[in-house]
């Protein structure tokens, strides 16, 4: 290992090392709430290193940075695909800490190791943007998941307990599906390196009647799909989510409701844009993730309909939208080569920036709200807009954010992404996409309305403190100012997207 | 090009909005602001409607105000891009126009001032952006925007099913948006504009990735929706109903409007061909809107429902004159299209004003159940006279708008389609019935003793009802006030609607 790979890893390490540091200072430290502050100020470090990792490539002709760790093929790049999910999950990782800072009153004793697992799961997916290997993708996996585990039982309430326990174990399933899988890619192609499996396939002479050109292959790569498709939640794989998401602490639900699934995003373009990425088999993994778009997007806005509290309301909301951004994997370059090739996955990454957003504003608003009121039940939220307008407002703007409903940057991203999937020719699934949205306004309109128009159960204002409204005015700020003026963001994912089709 | 004009015109109502809800204080403060802030946007569209230029020779769209590169990406052309033309100088006028009367005739609200009047001037901002957008994806922008501003100005100011009538109007304005989303970006990704100005054209001459057919009938469905066209109606007169009087002019004035200027601005202008094809099923659908409701009018007890379903009738015409676009013999006519237009803004003012009337007897009277009333002349002479003015510009007598409109829509269609348009004109006869028994039941004949000390309104109430009168005896006695303007901007439309009848007939 050089100085140079140590450079190219430094977001992480910062990352990690800040993680660590929040516990050592727990240990001699006294006013627990410095805590907060630490961890805030300190995710500088990372957004920092990574600010000059940009600025680095920016200045080199290659588009990318390879950290060699000794072999002689990467393991490990820095692109600006890499570094766009770096930006995003600092970002998210601050939000939430500031976020949190009330609410992990809860746990006092131990907020120092709330935010040091969330800082850890955070490195994990830092580290699987810029994977390239399927050894290293799986323990940077690993990284982002144990510490999920812990964070949804970190209440140490019934529910909360079932949470961690529900998470672990499926994680543990899924990891073992999707292991199996790479085992399998690893058997037929001899290597675990992405790029060099897309030369071994290229070379492999499938066949195109078969689907993916081989049954060996179809067994594998339908198990990596199904292991990355509990990451981010995606039907039939999202059985986990409405439990942990009801259990667990509503920061951590946050926290999994967008970083998790930025992070798992991340790791599926890189694999199926890198590893088999030939038209033969793009044409394929696209139709088999529009047929997870429908499904997912389908049965989550049906089933949100139904709930009664917020969190799993949000939970099936979650799945609804990992279906909407599946919309753009399945708009691979492949199906209309003479369209745009970066429309699908740039509309993915624009998509995951305006949820992460959207979501974040959202669950600010909860977590103040049902800190407050004490309950999760949509019913509590009668009359908000009474006793906390501000918060009210927050909450309405971001449900309407996650309609798609202008002036918001749900809006433009669904736009986007739909339209990415007509220039695919995939017209159909934009149509199944934009019903389902209508669908979605009932179960989100409902709890504007319970808010808006219902008589509060008591007329008690709600307050907030100041890093919580400062985590909402940012989250607002974004899910606002990308609604009307999204050209930056999409400009950044476009570039972003860049070292995957080529 | 940046004249500015449109887009003060659009983001004053937006700017009044933001200021009210976030610095004004005081609810007598609030009312003059929003009343202020709406008087100016009339006055803005009076002076943009004034600047209008409808000479021949004038450019087709003006007071262009462009900014191209707002999202500059090469697979996702937005621009920036208000302009109007002779179809849509007359809704702006029109929206301003409602948007004032709206504005002050919600005086009386007494709950949630604020909030109330910041949804009532973003939803003229929304509405006015739909009238003057000619990039499709900000027209589609400001077609959903209205949506919100409707949804809780009904919801938390409406009476009866309120919450079950606001929900029934916004899912099924979202559902015809969803299919209109749909289309947009097909003809987007075909023809790699969105511009409304070159769209007609690129459509023409390119190949689209879906049938032209079914993109046709992607982006109608929400003009459809809109309008409304039996049996799409059924939101209609829900809405209408539980809405609050303000809410329930905007509605019927200008917001079926859009379902109207969209099928002129996309369904005729775009595709001229398609159109001409289903010209049949237009006429036929107008012929069964004006019946159907004309028929069910004759069935309501409330005054608000009984007005609500006569807007589903009326925009049967707009319907009939539109399907007069297919021609006799290769030659077509702008009556027809004239016609047409004409009963969107004559349809705008007539049933605001009746929506507007039925609110002020609804809150001196405290009911709108036609039985319970009567007599009402009597109590409220100045209404009652109002109330007989709107009804026959309603079932339109001459010297009315509702005439001009009226006899061009069937001057238009009677040489295309005899038979049918002899078949709705008996929708004429059934409205000029149901407007006279309403009249007759609720404000003449015996009356009920507990109306015995009502109000009639007092003259500061009467300010709108005037300028709406005079907005529609103007039109009535001097057509070519809005004739003109709209034959500037229909022309360029019936010749490419002469180049396909002439086509076909070859």
């Amino acid at each position: 290992m050089t100085l140079h790979d140590i450079y190219l890893l430094s977001p992480e390490i910062s990352m990690a090392g800040l993680a660590a540091a929040l516990v050592l200072i727990d240990l001699v430290l006294s006013r627990k709430s410095v805590l907060t502050v630490v961890a805030f100020v300190g995710l500088a470090i990372p957004a920092a290193l990574s600010m000059i990792l940009w600025v680095d490539l920016n200045n080199q002709t290659s588009t990318h940075m390879n950290a060699d760790f000794g072999t002689d093929t990467a393991a490990f790049v820095v692109d600006k695909f890499s570094l766009f999910f770096k930006f995003l999950i600092v970002a998210i990782v601050a939000l939430v800490v500031l976020a949190s800072s009330e609410y992990a009153n809860k746990f006092q004793r131990f907020r120092a190791e709330f935010f040091s697992l969330i800082l850890f799961s955070a490195t994990g997916m830092m580290l699987l943007a810029s994977t390239v290997e399927l050894i290293s993708i799986y323990v940077s996996l690993e990284l982002t998941s144990l510490p999920l585990a812990a964070l949804a039982a970190f209440l140490r309430d019934d529910k909360s307990s079932e949470s961690g326990l529900k998470f672990l174990i499926l994680s543990a399933v899924s990891s073992a599906v999707l292991l199996y899988g790479m085992v399998i890619i690893y058997g037929f192609t001899g290597t675990t390196v992405l790029a060099d499996i897309a030369t071994q396939l290229s070379g492999a002479g499938l066949s195109a009647d078969e689907a993916f050109g081989s049954n060996a292959l179809l067994f594998g790569v339908v198990l990596v799909i199904a292991g990355f498709g509990f990451k981010i939640a995606s039907v039939p794989f999202q059985m986990w989510a409405p439990d942990v998401y009801e259990g667990a602490p509503t920061p951590v639900t946050a926290f999994l409701s967008v970083a998790s699934k930025a992070a798992g995003f991340a790791v599926i373009l890189r694999v199926f844009y890198v590893a088999f990425d030939t038209e033969l088999l793009s044409l394929d993994w696209g139709a088999v993730f529009a047929v997870l778009a429908i499904l997912s997007m389908s049965l989550g806005n049906l089933v949100a309909i139904l709930q009664t509290n917020i969190k799993r309301m949000l939970a099936y909301s979650t799945i609804a939208h990992a279906g909407y951004l599946m919309v753009g994997l399945a708009a691979v370059a492949a199906r209309t080569p003479e369209a745009e090739a970066v429309a699908g996955p740039s509309g993915v990454l624009f998509y995951l920036s305006g949820y992460a957003a959207t979501n974040l504003a959202a669950f600010a608003a909860i977590i103040a709200i049902s800190n407050r009121v004490g309950s999760d039940r949509i019913d509590a939220f009668a009359g908000m807009s009474r006793r906390a307008p501000y918060l009210a407002g927050v909450l309405a703007f971001a449900l309407v954010s996650l309609i798609g409903v202008p002036p918001t940057v749900g809006f433009m991203a669904k736009m986007y992404i739909f339209g990415a999937a007509i220039n695919a020719n995939l017209e159909w699934l934009a149509l199944a996409g934009v019903i389902n949205s209508v669908v979605s306004v009932y179960y989100y309109l409902r709890v504007i309305k319970v808010m808006y128009l219902q008589e509060p159960e008591d007329e008690s204002r709600v307050r907030s403190g100041v890093p919580m409204k400062l985590a909402i005015f940012v989250a607002m700020a974004g899910t606002g100012f990308f609604g009307v003026y999204p050209t930056p963001l999409i400009e950044l994912a476009r570039s972003a997207v860049g070292v995957l089709v080529s | 090009m940046f004249t500015g004009w449109l887009t003060a015109l659009v983001f004053l109502p937006m700017a009044g909005a933001i200021i009210l809800a976030l610095v004004v204080r005081g609810d007598r403060n609030i009312r003059f602001f929003a009343a202020a802030v709406s008087l100016a946007e009339l006055v803005l569209a009076i002076v943009i409607f004034a600047m209008f230029d409808h000479e021949a020779g004038a450019s087709q769209y003006q007071l262009i105000d462009k900014v191209e590169d707002w999202i500059p990406i090469e697979s996702f052309k937005v621009q920036y891009f208000l302009g109007i033309d002779g179809v849509s100088a007359p809704m702006v006028l029109l929206t301003g126009l409602l948007g004032a009367v709206a504005v002050y005739s919600s005086w009386s609200v007494k709950t949630r001032v604020r909030e109330y009047f910041v949804w009532l001037l973003a939803l003229q901002a929304a509405v006015m952006g739909v009238f003057t957008a000619l990039d499709f994806f900000l027209f589609f922008m400001f077609w959903e925007l209205e949506l919100v501003p409707m949804f809780f100005l009904i919801s938390i100011w409406g009476s009866g099913r309120r919450e079950y009538s606001a929900m029934k109007f916004v899912i099924f304005t979202i559902l015809g948006s969803a299919f209109m989303l749909v289309g947009i970006l097909v003809l987007f990704y075909s023809t790699d504009t969105f511009d409304m100005t070159l769209l007609p054209d690129a459509i023409a001459n390119g190949k689209l990735l879906l049938p032209i057919g079914m993109v046709f009938t992607l982006t109608f469905i929400a003009f459809a929706v809109k309008l409304p066209i039996w049996p799409l109606h059924t939101w209609l007169p829900d809405a209408h109903t539980d809405a609050p009087t303000a809410a329930s002019v905007m509605l019927a004035g200008v917001l079926l409007k859009m379902g109207a200027y969209g099928m002129i601005r996309v369904s005729v202008t775009m595709f001229p061909g398609v159109i001409s094809d289903i010209a049949w099923l237009l006429a036929a659908a107008g012929v069964v809107n004006i019946l159907y409701g004309a028929v069910v009018v004759l069935r309501q007890t409330d005054l608000k429902r009984l007005i609500a379903f006569s807007s589903i009738s009326h925009m049967g015409f707009v319907l009939l004159g539109l399907s007069v676009v297919v021609g006799v013999n290769g030659e077509v006519s702008a009556v027809g299209l004239t016609g047409a237009a004409l009963q969107m803004f004559t349809h705008g003012t007539i049933t605001g004003l009746l929506f507007l009337l039925v609110g002020y007897i609804y809150e001196k009277a405290h009911t709108r159940y036609i039985p319970d009333l009567g007599g009402l002349a009597g109590r409220m002479p100045l209404l009652t006279t109002s109330l007989v003015v709107a009804g026959l510009a309603s079932l339109g007598l001459p010297s009315t708008s509702g005439f001009v409109a009226e006899i061009h829509v069937f001057l238009g269609a009677f040489p295309v389609w005899s038979w049918l348009t002899a078949v709705g004109a008996f929708g004429v006869a059934i409205t000029a019935g149901y407007i006279l028994w309403m009249i007759q039941r609720s404000m003449f004949g015996p009356r009920n003793p507990h109306l015995n000390d009502v109000a009639d309104a007092t003259p500061l109430e009467m300010l709108p009802v005037a300028a709406m009168v005079i907005a529609i005896m103007a039109v009535g006695i001097y057509p070519s006030l809005l004739v003109d303007v709209f034959s500037s901007g229909l022309q360029p439309i019936v010749d490419s609607l002469q180049n396909v009848a002439v086509t076909a007939t070859r």
